[in-house]
């Protein structure tokens, strides 16, 4: 072996010039990759000081320090007039990552029971299912966004007329209205309550499993857990004359007061963006279900398992190797389509970015603000499907 | 088979035959094995005829027998211009139907929208020669698509040289999404088969800077790459040469799509085997020999279908460029709402606009699914 790559690399050096060796090519070629883009970066860079010193804007952000002078229509941490632009900028984040934490809950919901209906025997069912996904994954989220929008605001009802769903919850063209719940001083004992019962489920969990594996005897530990986790909560609520108090919305004058209020921008913005990506997350399920091999259906049932067992223990551990990736991708499309709330007045990000740019006109530093901000997100999502994908990923000998 | 006429005597200790099954086949039988097989179904069976008809007749109904399709006589007769109040219920098609002009054309020279018409017609040539015409013609139909088209249509579209020029701001509506659209496929096709061999290059530096500009692009939202192009490329470029909105947005959109048309390719790279690659160094190829010989053009067929289907993801995302101001379908629809002659029609017009878009991607796919299954002959064994 040595001999034959020693009698090569001498070849080489008798008969090949060295402006054909590969090697030395790849490295030339290489160093004019460098030297045009090192260019390209100077020109931009030096454009760029220039135009920003003809323009007379300073780069730095010491400008999050100064009051935003905009205020913004929703936001969990409070901000008004005054509020730093930093600190509006952050809210804008946050509705951000809330926005995408419901849309990537209810999406997946959504779509796994869409993409099960699809395989649905019941013929009008997956009909129905198939419907559904071709119509909503062909037409623009924008569209879809635009749509419910307007359609909230225009057939909704306006809040005289809001309906009344058992004097709980009224829906009206300012947004869903829910009650709120407060708690009171002995809420602290129903969260122990909970906590002991989780912890003791997970530990009969665990109990149960070793027992089985030990001597094959199971332990119905999926009902005993689910009624500790309920049932001890439930128990000292009850114990302690129930400590959460509702407080329902009420109409007084001209808007509701009191409650929790989902507005019209969100709730377009939940619609419609659940309703989209679900066609997708369905189609995902779907394919992921049937690549799983009919031949583990059948030996599963050969062994006597029964079929939600089999369901359980079967299909959906092999289905899920498929379905992450793909839906890891999903996942990331829906933060980065969030940005699309700004088309229907739901503060996010982008809009927050778009408006704090026209205010301060600082372009540079307010995209780099919002691109580190999507690159750290999409990148901490994917980590953690890859972690995740590896701990289920099959283990071949 | 058995001969079913034949009947087995009655033996000692044989229990009496059972009844004949009931029908195993017709509608009844079909019926009763897909809708009602077991209490779940027959309720999830009731369940969706529900919904069925809580939603199909309403929505047909706003959408024909409610609606309003022809103008009133004092329209026609030229007394005044329709306006929303012609419309009592359901979907108001005259808002369609008086504004379709602008919707297609955007604000384009009535006298020379021919030339739009045209270049469409060319494109659509282009497309079907690669895709679906006969291969003999394929490379011609390459070279017109990707470099005739181009020029002709350009020129066609902007004017000069001979025909009137209509600067881009007077593009819009559904044209423009058209040019969007085209301009990213033409373009991004190139650049994204150079990103993709640059991935997969043993040339370190080449490699890393394709990994970066590709992550980096995915990692971002298309509108932010839109925002970015716009805002940011004026600053970069000396203040002598700036362009315009169009160009601007044009330059983000094809730097998104090239990213993920680099992704698509190099699955297409990934999946040639290696034996591929090492035949045709043992010819005496070069790189570029073999990859545009031997590996492209095998790499490329086996991702067409996921290259229309980027298309149609894109295709959608034109929608986007409304939000920097280009006055796509999308935003010419919405330019109507403001006419005071148009108040509360906007069901009707992103009904309208859903069903543009629907008609279009949902094609698209089904072409798609079309070439996966001719493209799939020779692969699968």
């Amino acid at each position: 072996m040595a001999e034959i790559s020693a009698g090569r690399s001498r070849g080489r050096r008798t008969s090949i010039a060295w402006w054909r060796d590969e090697r030395t090519r790849g490295i030339i070629w290489q160093i004019v990759v460098v030297a045009v883009l090192c260019l390209g970066v100077w020109f931009i860079i030096a454009n760029m000081v220039d135009n920003l010193r003809r323009l007379g804007i300073p780069l730095g952000f010491d400008f999050l320090n100064a009051p935003a002078g905009f205020a913004i229509s929703f936001s969990i941490i409070p901000t008004d007039l005054n509020s730093s632009i930093g600190r509006v900028i952050l809210a804008g984040m946050i509705n951000t990552l809330l926005a995408s934490a419901i849309c990537i809950a209810l999406a997946t919901i959504l779509g796994v029971i869409v993409g099960i209906c699809r395989l649905s025997k019941n013929y009008l069912i997956s009909r129905l299912a198939t419907a559904y996904v071709e119509t909503l994954r062909n037409i623009p989220l924008l569209v879809q966004l635009l749509f419910w929008y307007v359609a909230i605001l225009q057939l909704f009802p306006n809040v005289r007329q809001a309906i009344n769903v058992f004097d709980l919850m009224f829906m009206s063209n300012r947004g869903v209205n829910i009650p709120r719940p407060i708690p009171e001083e002995d809420f602290g004992i129903v969260l122990v309550a909970l906590a002991v019962g989780i912890a003791l489920a997970i530990g009969i969990a665990s109990w149960a499993h070793r027992r089985q594996m030990a001597t094959g005897q199971q332990f119905p530990k999926g009902r005993v857990g689910l009624g500790l986790i309920v049932g001890l909560p439930l128990i000292a609520s009850l114990a302690l004359g129930n400590p959460v108090s509702w407080q329902v919305p009420e109409l007084t004058g001209f808007n509701f007061q009191g409650g929790l209020v989902l507005q019209p921008e969100l709730t377009a913005l939940v619609l419609g963006m659940t309703a989209y990506t679900a066609s997708f997350i369905a189609e995902i399920v779907r394919g992921g279900i049937l690549a799983v091999s009919h031949g583990q259906t059948e030996a599963a049932y050969a062994l006597g398992l029964k079929p939600g067992t089999t369901l359980r223990l079967v299909i959906i551990p092999q289905s899920l190797r498929i379905i992450v990736p793909p839906m890891t991708s999903q996942y990331l499309n829906i933060v980065k389509n969030t940005t699309l709330a700004g088309a229907i007045a739901y503060p996010d990000l982008f809009s927050i970015v778009g408006t704090s740019l026209n205010q301060t006109g600082r372009p540079v530093e307010n995209i780099a603000i919002m691109m580190v901000f999507f690159l750290v997100i999409s990148i901490l999502i994917s980590l953690f499907m890859n972690w995740y994908n590896r701990r289920i990923a099959l283990v071949e000998r | 088979m058995t001969d079913e006429t034949v009947s087995v005597p009655p033996s000692e200790g044989r229990k009496p035959d059972l009844p004949p099954p009931m029908s195993v086949s017709g509608p009844w039988a079909w019926m009763r094995e897909n809708l009602f097989s077991s209490p779940l179904n027959i309720a999830l069976t009731i369940l969706s005829l529900l919904l069925l008809y809580l939603i199909i007749p309403p929505l047909v109904a706003w959408a024909t027998t409610l609606a309003t399709w022809v103008f009133p006589t004092e329209v026609i007769v030229g007394d005044r211009s329709p306006r929303s109040s012609d419309c009592p219920d359901g979907a108001c098609w005259l808002f369609v139907r008086a504004r379709i002009g602008q919707f297609l054309f955007g604000f384009y020279p009535e006298p020379e929208r021919w030339r739009v018409i045209l270049s469409f017609v060319l494109g659509a040539i282009g497309i079907y020669g690669l895709l679906g015409g006969p291969a003999r013609f394929r490379k011609y139909a390459a070279i017109f698509f990707f470099v005739v088209f181009p020029i002709v249509s350009f020129w066609l579209l902007r004017g000069g040289l001979g025909l009137m020029s209509v600067p881009t701001e007077q593009w819009g509506g559904f044209m423009l999404t058209l040019v969007i659209a085209l301009v990213g496929i033409v373009l991004s096709l190139p650049f994204g088969i150079l990103l993709a061999l640059g991935r997969r290059s043993n040339l370190p530096v080449v490699h890393l800077l394709c990994v970066i500009f590709i992550e980096f692009v995915r990692g971002v939202p298309l509108i932010t790459v839109i925002f970015m192009a716009n805002i940011m490329l004026p600053l970069f470029l000396p203040p002598d040469m700036q362009v315009n909105v169009l160009l601007r947005v044009l330059v983000g959109t094809t730097a998104f799509v090239s990213a993920y048309m680099a992704e698509v390719i190099r699955g297409g790279l990934q999946a040639i085997p290696k034996g591929q690659f090492e035949g045709a160094m043992a010819l005496g190829l070069g790189y570029w020999g073999v990859m545009r010989l031997v590996i492209l053009p095998q790499a490329l067929r086996i991702s067409i279908p996921s290259i229309v289907n980027t298309f149609i993801g894109f295709f959608k995302d034109t929608t986007l460029v409304s939000m920097v101001g280009l006055y796509d379908f999308l935003n010419m629809v919405k330019t109507g709402f403001k006419d005071a002659n148009w108040v509360g029609v906007e069901i009707t017009g992103f009904a309208f606009c859903a069903a543009v878009y629907w008609v279009c991607c949902f094609s698209m796919s089904r072409y798609s699914m079309h070439l996966e299954r001719k493209l799939h002959t020779g692969h699968k064994r």
